[in-house]
């Protein structure tokens, strides 16, 4: 089938099998190999990308399910070298340990911030239900978490480096690989 | 060069691997795509004891995409037998481990064939297309009765006991009989423990990549021990380890699951010598659960003499281990290394260890965090709970009355291992400190008396643990295949830059951070002009990897070795250098002086003239660099107090953990950030062991936990947010007066957990539940019914494994 996804600020033409899961078309054919597998049935969350600005699990969708979106992964959240501020929160917190889950966590965490924007302690822990980390027993995924909601916080920046990723320029289609 | 300004020791720097972990440039093991790659799928058994009749490849060699479908018939001539590195008795029975079986299978999950293709979705499809005919065996499953002989795992070996290890403190002149202890004891306290199967459950599923192009084999693989993994497979394969390079890249956790020369390592290897083309494999999350090594999985028969007044004297320990079907790396000496910890902090006058292994038609086991250590830790935290009750004495307190006094040290313990340093006292003050004992204590005693519904318990665990492995002379006096050194190289590069190898192999620990703190204070380097490479046994070229806790004390100790001979050799450089007396130069801050003038030369300048060689002292050879092996003599003792206050709902069992407070000596912290993460991770898979997680078999041997959605590695609402602190006696058995803290958490918990759930609860009239304590099992406590059964019953879960194996 003939799909076009627009994947960190590109969009790609492609020709893919129905069955192609997305996490799949991402890192084999895309090299998006930021975004992991950690399970088969949908409860890790390592695979976790933004469809339209919303938290999935890339390895609960098929790639063709897709089509015509704006998918955002891990290797799409800094812009112009600068971290997003999620992604800075987890490293000033040591929030990541061996780093696998972590892709998938700071989706989520961007996620559940756009949602709550100054979460409690169970508010994160409920929000980032779906992801597993088997490093860091989560209080510094926490932490970073809340850290994230202050740096974020209106006035928290300069204007230029307050991210949303609902807001990703599309860009001219470049055509498969 | 500027010297740095503050000492790196002890500092909580930010982690230098993050870089590349947030931002999903990491090199996962899964993530390489070579030229002409194949994909490697693997077709498991359904069953857990069968002959193996027939296989019929026809079909699915005809799938599109396949290349090849292999049995164990094809690699028969080839494999060989999976290592096992640790016979711990001279009459242990092993029994041979294909990597592919060939007419037998002897658990579920064991590999039957291969589906070679060009793409994984291709290999995939292909499996199904295989058809094998198995001939049922009877399943043996319960180690008591796998104890009876009346049905065999191996029929070859005529039996199901695979060896039994005793250690006797009389026997060994370390302490006295422990039989005259208990018939001399005012008191007896006999329990029997079980501590469930467990599966480490890393999140990076493994993955292997082979790559046999220009003479060499190329293995990259998502494991701890590349050093081991090379050693192991030219053993098993014949090819010349000098013809064989191992890359650990970015490594997704391990905790002991990644420990291990698996099967698939050596399939992918023989496949793409078979092929000449690279092959790649990559589990499922099923094929993980299914495969992978399990952890602890015994039956801990306890016995403790003591006197009245709460003295312990005498201590027998009787266990079962559950070894799976077959002997993996380390598998029968992960019991062992429980044998010299039951006594743990306490002064007992007898002491006993008898170990029996035995075979089952399950996954094998081998080492999960804490090794043997965790069990042993659990049983003695118990008993001591056991004994608190029984004489009416508050646990505190029993605990206090027998362990060893810090003016105590060095403490020859009734095992024999000689503890170098502790202060069990000032750990165990903080953490009721912290904790608000006495306060919550009272709360306890409100709840008692108006009978509430939600109950509060009170759980102790104060522990101590071996690390730093290992001495090579106590490993030899195990019986274990190699030896416990590491070894670290500092290249002191012209440019000022330095580039450190080690032999440890990170996989989430922090290594290059760490090692690299540890260097810019040695040699007054600034921390970023410090590379650490690792996990190559091409740069890498010796090490004993990591696990054991025992990176920082041992391979971090080589390091600092390799550091002090570099600044020896710059030393006298710098003294022909500056035209003086070596006796007269001085080091500070990353620059030699002459004492009493200004005469100054930075290390770099050193490090360059001794690159350029233009004038050097006779005899001298060009270049800066140094090597140094570090082999310890001792192990390191961390200790602490672990506190967990929970509350138990009567009505419905369920169980919350309310307060938990960590206080841990790990002697010499280089990075307390990271410290702190090693515990918070630790203390989750403890009290998962306590609360959540249990790999369990239906009666056909079909592991029934075998999904996220069945085994229950707990999320972060599962769990609190944890009060950790330190008090620090450093160890005196290596320069940085480190002890280890990857294991502390784990090790500690589970008993703090399990005591703490049986103190809310005991008045109620329930004296054990087994773990994990699932809020039926303690609802089905609370009723004062027996337990529903070992496990009969998965703790939670949804139950989507069918009897097949797979997914229903």
């Amino acid at each position: 089938m003939h799909i076009s996804v627009n994947v960190d600020g590109v969009t790609y033409a492609d020709e893919v099998e129905p069955r192609l899961l997305l996490v799949h078309y991402l890192r084999e054919r895309l090299s998006k190999t930021g975004t992991v597998v950690g399970c088969d049935t949908g409860n890790c969350g390592a695979c976790t990308v933004h469809l339209d600005g919303h938290s999935v699990k890339s390895c609960q969708m098929l790639a063709v399910q897709a089509n015509g979106h704006e998918v955002t992964t891990i290797e799409g959240l800094a812009r112009d070298g600068k971290l997003h501020p999620v992604q800075e929160a987890f490293h000033s917190n040591h929030a990541l340990q061996c780093g696998f889950c972590t892709p998938g966590m700071i989706m989520q965490a961007i996620d559940l911030l756009a949602d709550e924007s100054d979460p409690d302690d169970e508010t994160v822990r409920k929000g980032l239900e779906g992801n597993l980390c088997r490093c860091t027993g989560y209080q510094n995924i926490v932490r970073a978490v809340q850290d994230a909601a202050q740096r974020m916080k209106p006035g928290a920046g300069p204007k230029q480096e307050q991210h949303s990723d609902e807001h990703v320029p599309s860009q001219q289609p470049v055509g498969g690989e | 060069m500027t010297a740095t300004a503050e000492p790196e020791v002890g500092k909580a720097r930010l982690r230098k691997e993050d870089a590349r972990l947030i931002t999903g440039e990491t090199r996962w093991t899964d993530n390489l795509q070579l030229t002409g790659m194949l994909h490697m799928a693997v077709l498991r058994s359904p069953v857990a004891h069968a002959r193996i009749t027939g296989v019929d490849v026809s079909r699915a060699t005809a799938m599109p995409g396949v290349a090849v479908v292999l049995t164990g018939e094809d690699f028969a001539a080839e494999q060989g037998s999976l290592p096992c590195a640790w016979p711990i008795t001279e009459d242990m029975k092993s029994p041979p481990a294909p990597a592919l079986a060939v007419d037998q299978v002897n658990f579920a999950g064991e590999a039957v064939a291969l589906v070679i293709a060009d793409s994984a979705y291709h290999a995939a499809d292909a499996l199904e297309a295989i058809d094998v005919d198995y001939e049922d065996l009877p399943v043996v499953l319960d180690m008591e009765e796998a104890l009876r002989d009346n049905d065999l795992v191996h029929p070859d070996l005529g039996t199901n006991r695979c060896a039994t290890w005793i250690f006797d403190s009389a026997e060994a002149g370390a302490g006295t009989n422990v039989e005259d202890e208990i018939a001399a004891a005012e008191v007896v306290i006999e329990r029997t423990f079980r501590q469930q199967r467990l599966i480490p459950a890393f999140m990076e599923p493994r993955s292997v990549v082979v790559d046999s192009s220009a003479g060499m084999f190329t293995v990259w693989s998502a494991t701890q021990i590349p050093h081991i993994l090379r050693w192991m497979l030219s053993a098993v394969t014949g090819i010349s380890e000098s013809k064989l390079r191992v890359i650990a890249p970015d490594v997704g956790g391990g905790f002991g699951g990644k420990l291990q020369v698996t099967p698939e390592e050596l399939l992918c290897l023989l496949v793409a010598r078979r092929m000449g083309r690279p092959v790649k494999w990559t589990e499922t999350r099923t094929e993980s659960m299914l495969a992978a090594h399990h952890g602890r999985d015994q039956v801990q028969k306890i016995t403790l003499a003591a006197r009245r007044d709460g003295t312990v004297t005498g201590l027998k320990v009787e266990l079962l281990a559950d070894m799976g079907a077959y002997l993996r790396l380390v598998t029968p000496g992960v019991p062992i290394l429980g044998a010299f910890m039951f006594n743990s902090i306490y002064k007992f006058a007898g002491y006993r260890f008898e170990c029996t292994n035995v075979f089952t038609n399950k996954v094998p086991t081998d080492a999960y965090r804490g090794a043997g250590r965790p069990e042993a830790t659990f049983a003695i935290e118990r008993m001591m709970d056991e004994l608190a009750v029984e004489l009416g004495m508050e646990p505190m307190k029993i605990r206090e009355m027998n362990w060893i006094k810090h003016e105590e040290f060095p403490f020859t313990t009734v095992a024999g291992l000689t503890y170098d340093s502790g202060n069990y006292e000032a750990a165990t003050a903080r953490a009721m400190e912290l904790f608000g004992y006495d306060d919550l204590r009272e709360e306890q005693a409100r709840r008692r008396a108006d009978g509430s519904v939600v109950q509060l318990g009170i759980g102790i665990s104060t522990y101590t643990e071996m690390c730093g492995l290992a001495p090579s002379r106590v490993l030899g006096a195990l019986r274990y295949g190699a030896g416990g050194w590491e070894t670290a190289s500092i290249r002191m590069l012209p440019t000022g830059k330095v580039e450190v190898i080690t032999g440890t192999s990170p996989h989430g620990q922090g290594h290059e951070t760490v090692w690299s703190q540890i260097v810019a204070d040695r040699l007054g380097v600034p921390f970023e002009d410090i590379e650490v490479l690792h996990g190559d046994t091409a740069t890498s070229h010796k090490g004993m990897d990591s696990y054991g806790s025992r990176s920082l004390a041992v391979g971090g100790t080589a390091l600092v070795q390799a550091a002090d001979k570099v600044l020896a050799k710059a030393r006298t450089l710098a003294a022909h250098m500056m035209e003086c007396d070596e006796a007269d130069v001085e080091f500070a801050s990353g620059s030699f002086s002459v004492r009493g003038t200004s005469t100054v030369r930075a290390l770099g300048d050193v490090v360059l003239a001794a690159h350029v060689a233009h004038d050097l002292p006779e005899g001298m050879e060009p270049g800066m660099d140094a090597d140094a092996t570090f082999d310890p003599d001792n192990f390191s003792y961390p200790h602490g107090t672990h506190l967990c206050a929970t509350e138990v709902d009567t009505e419905t069992g369920m169980v919350k953990i309310v307060r938990y407070v960590a206080v841990d000596d790990v002697g010499t912290v280089v990075n307390p950030l990271i410290v702190d993460g090693q515990v918070h991770g630790g203390l989750a898979q403890g009290i998962a062991q306590a609360l959540y997680e249990e790999a369990t078999h239906d009666e056909m041997g079909t592991l029934t936990t075998a999904t996220f959605a069945d085994y229950l590695v707990p999320c972060a609402a599962d769990l609190p947010a944890f009060l950790t602190d330190r008090t620090t006696t450093p160890a005196t058995s290596n320069p940085l007066g480190a002890k280890g803290v990857g294991e502390a958490g784990t090790i500690a918990s589970t008993p703090a957990v399990v005591n703490s759930v049986l103190d809310a609860v005991r008045h109620l009239g329930v004296r054990d539940i087994e773990m994990p304590m699932s809020p039926e099992r303690v609802w089905t406590a609370l009723q004062g019914r027996p337990d529903p059964g070992a496990g009969d019953v998965a703790a939670g879960g949804l139950g989507s494994i069918d009897a097949q194996g797979g997914q229903s």
